[in-house]
């Protein structure tokens, strides 16, 4: 078994050791769910010791035959693009749980179960970016749906079910046109072979047009419910709505990378030709996501629900730099990914603190609390900086390696994305000075700042914005021999640029 | 002078046991009094269906044309089946251990004297076990038969007990009647449909003989008039019997009415001996001309997945809505017909493996589900089972998950499987309305997900019953098949693709 794997399992077990834990003792629960999690970080820093860096295609790889039949391996590998959100995933797990010590405590069921399914998510949200196996990997976008759908279900405010509901049949629908796709493509290499669910093998295929059109749709629109681009996007702000903040912040934060994710691994390298033809489509789509969602955060007097619509806006950039179909793009892509995890996870961990010291989730119901709340309005307000990519915070570096990706491409896309900042700046700025500033709003005289629990979660990812802001190299240097892997295998280069001509 | 015929006894042996352990039954029924009599009866069902078998078992690579002269084949894809319709009655039995279910004394009228007379004395008729060995052997003979005339007497023989046992629910007598009319009168009407079909063929061909009909439809020329209307009769009779669109409108009704272990065992039990039999008869008899036959039935497959589908969303009735969900499936089990190929037939297998367990299961919980009265199948009073008892409830989704289709279930392997035979062969629509219809069915199967896990109880006389023994041992297994099926398929799997011969 090697690192890979032993990171994938890791929660699993400590789910399990959950599972015989005594339901009364909540503290042992939680610290077994915590020190679980934080081996699984350890474990998944470890994986950097031994990864090259700068070498393209998957490494760690691991393959056991698993259903002999039809040819699908239990086949896990990481390039660049996985590392990186896997380590994502292992950083912010702990944090999560860390962030959200009490919040299970109003669910239909135990906090046992609560952590049970937390792990369970990071168990199926490492392994779906590790897969390399087409059919492993659905097998687990479609799995990791049931522990969310229970997370949001059962531990959530509001109208929780029908928020989950509508989550999971979104989702579902997307993977049952998803499956018809897998189907296809298998059986294409099928008829070219011997009938493989390798990742590597099938970006071999030779694909007609026309059905690759087919197949590149029935991924892509998968795809775009996770992300969620619109129109798809109808199903996030319910769930941000209802999830409790540390459910959001896996699901924003990480759940729906696997949508941005699958369009780099899947759409582009397995569909080359396919998403030449949809890029322009696909670009008006993300441009729409931008500035829409921008608009509508703006408008937002809840919360929860101004956060989701930020994300629809940032994952309008993050699809705009794939389909720009340049390396800076996917590259910047990729970062944004990263990046918009952590901002994400700043804004609901205060935002859910707020929200749990005011019991409001009311916009206008907060107000002045940097006066009483210094620590606390700092870090929201660093978190907002970054989701507005402030130069200097770490979004700024990637959703400018977006802008100038697809400037080199579309220089019209680029100038409506340029929009989106501006928007941005709106949105943040408002809900800054609505919520920290002003006048005290009656209710709020007494909320407690934060305590050293609460820092302790906060500060790894403001370290993170900022750190990622300043010295981006790091991950730019994990992330880039992926980026080349997947140009070459798309066969796309970049355009070159009009001042040489 | 006649000349007796030859018959293999070894090969047909896993029948033979079925129907002498019927016969015993019916001994036992007569001259055992009512204090043993359930439990030897119940004892005599699941030994007699577990020898079978283990018979089955041990002619697994027994391939035969002349078990019974030309009349019964036995081949890998018959003894497959066979096997499976045993496993799946041998857990549909221990449900059957709850007689309370049962009318006490068949022959009453309802809310006859009689009939309350048999209730304040405490009498309790068995005879619905002997009843079912007697339709399970039906169900053995009809997937191996390979002549017309066998094929009917299977048909009537596994057709004419489940009649009866469509009536013996002990609660709501009447509907249980009405039931069991409806079925025999849409029964017999399907078995003449069938009939007249083989007389067609026979007209056709000078044969009953499944490889004689084979031979003469391959000679080109041939008037095929008679060939036509005789597979077009026979499909109506096979297709009633599977629950197809449009001769599903018994389903709801039957199931519903019939004693809810009766209702579990015919689902999954009838419909594996029924795919069977269409499978060997298409592919044996009928696949020269199936550039006739197949598109009506793609276009009835891709009806049934969506009839079904779109029909079971607006159900409130648990039974009722595992009946239009049970259309669906038969959908998706057609499309691995119009395969016709060794993977259609692998993935059918399969897949029948995979709905039966999960059918059995799902029916096994509804018995549990009770108030005072008898059993509650109304769906909004399922509010909040989860808090009642997580166990069951959480069985119950995983049986719906596995019928929507869910990764790590027996249902998403089946799915899977069967969607590939299709699209492999080209029939690339129906795996675009059988994802598009599984969305849908979704929509019910996440509901009561819903009205399990995520409502609050309101109805506090509803209770799930402490089952038995026997009972539990039956959702055990049932669970553990659809997720070892599900995790890992291989073993089930390889034995299904290396038994797809099938005698020509």
């Amino acid at each position: 078994m090697n690192l890979l794997t032993l990171t994938m399992i890791l929660p699993l077990f400590g789910s399990l050791a959950l599972a015989v834990a005594p339901r009364e003792n909540t503290q042992l629960i939680k610290l077994i769910a915590l020190a679980t999690s934080i081996l699984t970080l350890i474990s998944s820093l470890l994986i950097l010791t031994k990864y090259k860096f700068g070498q393209t295609g998957f490494q760690l790889v691991e393959s056991h035959s698993w259903f002999k039949v039809f040819g699908t391996r239990y086949a896990v590998g990481i390039d660049g693009l996985a590392l990186a959100l896997i380590l994502l995933t292992t950083v912010l797990v702990p944090i999560v749980i860390v962030g959200g010590w009490n919040e299970a405590e109003n669910g239909r069921w135990s906090i046992k179960t609560f952590y049970m399914l937390i792990l369970i998510l990071e168990t199926s949200l490492v392994a779906v970016f590790a897969a390399t196996d087409l059919f492993l990997f659905y097998v687990i976008f479609e799995a990791m749906l049931v522990p969310v759908y229970f997370l949001i279900g059962g531990f959530g405010r509001g109208d929780r079910a029908a928020a989950a509901l509508k989550f999971l049949l979104y989702s579902l629908f997307g993977g049952l046109l998803m499956l018809a796709a897998v189907i296809g493509i298998f059986v294409v290499s099928l008829h070219q072979g011997p009938g493989s669910f390798d990742v590597t093998t099938l970006s071999h295929l030779k694909i007609s047009h026309n059905t690759q059109d087919w197949l590149f749709l029935g991924f892509f629109i998968a795809f775009a419910i996770k992300a969620p681009l619109f129109p798809f996007h109808t199903w996030l702000p319910g769930a941000a709505r209802s999830a409790t903040p540390g459910t959001s912040i896996l699901v924003l934060g990480v759940l729906d990378k696997v949508g941005t994710y699958g369009m780099i691994r899947f759409c582009l390298t397995l569909f080359p030709d396919a998403s030449k033809t949809f890029a322009p489509y696909i670009i008006v789509l993300s441009l729409i996501s931008i500035i829409y969602g921008a608009f509508l955060a703006i408008g937002q007097k809840d919360l929860n629900s101004l956060i989701a619509f930020t994300s629809i806006s940032h994952f309008g950039f993050i699809v705009l730099g794939i389909f720009a179909m340049t390396s800076q793009g996917i590259t910047g892509a990729t970062l944004y990914m990263v990046n918009h995890g952590f901002s994400t996870a700043g804004l609901f961990l205060v935002g859910g603190w707020m929200i749990q010291r005011r019991k409001s989730s009311q916009i206008a119901d907060f107000g002045g609390l940097q006066r009483i709340t210094p620590v606390m309005a700092w870090c929201f307000f660093i978190a907002g900086m970054s989701a507005l990519a402030l130069p200097g915070l770490s979004s700024f570096v990637s959703e400018f390696l977006v802008l100038v990706g697809t400037f080199t491409r579309y220089p019209a896309a680029a100038v409506i994305g340029t929009l989106g900042i501006v928007l941005a700046a709106l949105y943040v700025l408002i809900l800054v000075q609505r919520s920290l500033h002003g006048p005290l709003q009656a209710g709020n005289e007494d909320t407690p700042d934060l305590n050293w629990r609460e820092k302790a979660a906060i500060a790894p990812v403001i370290i993170a914005l900022v750190l990622l802001g300043f010295y981006p190299k790091p991950a730019i240097h994990i992330i880039d021999p992926a980026t080349s892997q997947v140009m070459a295998q798309a066969s796309i280069s970049d355009p070159t640029p009009l001042a040489g001509k | 002078m006649l000349t007796s015929p030859a018959l293999n006894y070894n090969l047909l042996a896993p029948i033979l046991i079925v129907l002498g352990g019927a016969l015993l039954g019916v001994l036992v029924e007569g001259f055992i009094g009512r204090l043993y009599r359930a439990r030897i009866q119940l004892i005599i069902a699941l030994l007699t269906v577990a020898v079978s078998f283990g018979w089955v078992i041990s002619i697994r690579s027994a391939q035969s044309q002349s078990a019974a002269v030309d009349s019964v084949s036995i081949d890998g894809g018959g003894l497959f089946l066979q096997g499976t319709i045993l496993a799946l009655a041998f857990v549909a039995l221990l449900f059957f251990s709850q007689n309370d279910h049962f009318a006490p004394q068949a022959s009453a009228l309802p809310g006859s004297p009689e009939e309350a007379l048999a209730i304040s004395s405490g009498q309790q008729m068995t005879e619905i076990y002997p009843l079912v060995l007697f339709a399970i052997s039906g169900m053995l003979l009809f997937p191996v038969a390979h002549d017309l005339i066998t094929l009917f007497v299977a048909l009537e023989v596994l057709s004419i007990p489940l009649y009866i046992v469509t009536g013996l629910a002990r609660r709501r007598r009447l509907l249980s009647q009405e039931a069991a009319l409806k079925y025999f009168l849409l029964g017999a009407y399907s078995s003449a449909f069938f009939l007249f079909g083989a007389a067609f063929l026979y007209g056709f061909s000078g044969s009953l003989s499944l490889s004689a009909i084979r031979t003469a439809a391959a000679v080109s020329g041939a008037n095929q008039i008679f060939l036509l209307l005789g597979v077009l009769f026979i499909s109506v009779g096979l297709l009633f019997k599977v629950g197809a669109v449009p001769f599903h409108s018994w389903t709801p009704d039957v199931y519903q009415g019939a004693p809810t272990p009766v209702t579990g065992f015919m689902a999954a039990c009838t419909k594996v001996a029924a795919f069977g039999a269409m499978f060997r008869i298409f592919i044996v008899a009928f696949s020269s001309v199936q550039n006739d036959w197949r598109p009506v039935f793609v276009a009835i497959s891709i009806v049934t997945m969506a009839g079904g589908a779109i029909a079971v969303i607006s159900q409130r009735d648990v039974k009722r809505s595992l009946a239009y969900s049970s259309i669906t499936h038969a959908g998706f089990l057609l499309a691995g017909v119009v395969a016709l190929s060794k993977a259609g037939l692998t993935s059918m297998m399969f897949y029948l493996v995979a709905y039966g367990f999960a059918t059995i299961g799902a029916f096994g919980i509804v018995t549990l589900v009770r108030d005072s009265t008898g059993e509650v199948s109304d769906l909004n009073r399922w509010a909040g089972l989860a808090k009642k008892s997580p166990g069951v409830a959480t069985a119950f989704a995983l049986f719906l998950m596995s019928f929507g289709g869910i990764p790590l279930t027996a249902g998403f392997i089946a799915k899977f499987s069967i969607f590939t035979s299709a699209y492999a062969t080209g029939n690339i629509a129906l795996v675009i309305v059988g994802v598009i219809s599984s969305a849908i069915a979704l929509i019910f199967y996440l509901r009561v997900v819903l009205i399990m896990f995520f409502k609050e109880p309101t109805d506090d006389t509803v209770t799930v019953a402490v089952p038995s023994f026997l009972v539990s041992t039956g959702i055990v297994i049932c669970f553990v098949m659809t997720l070892v099926l599900g995790v890992y398929p291989n073993l089930l799997f390889n034995l299904a693709n290396t038994m797809t011969a099938l005698v020509p």
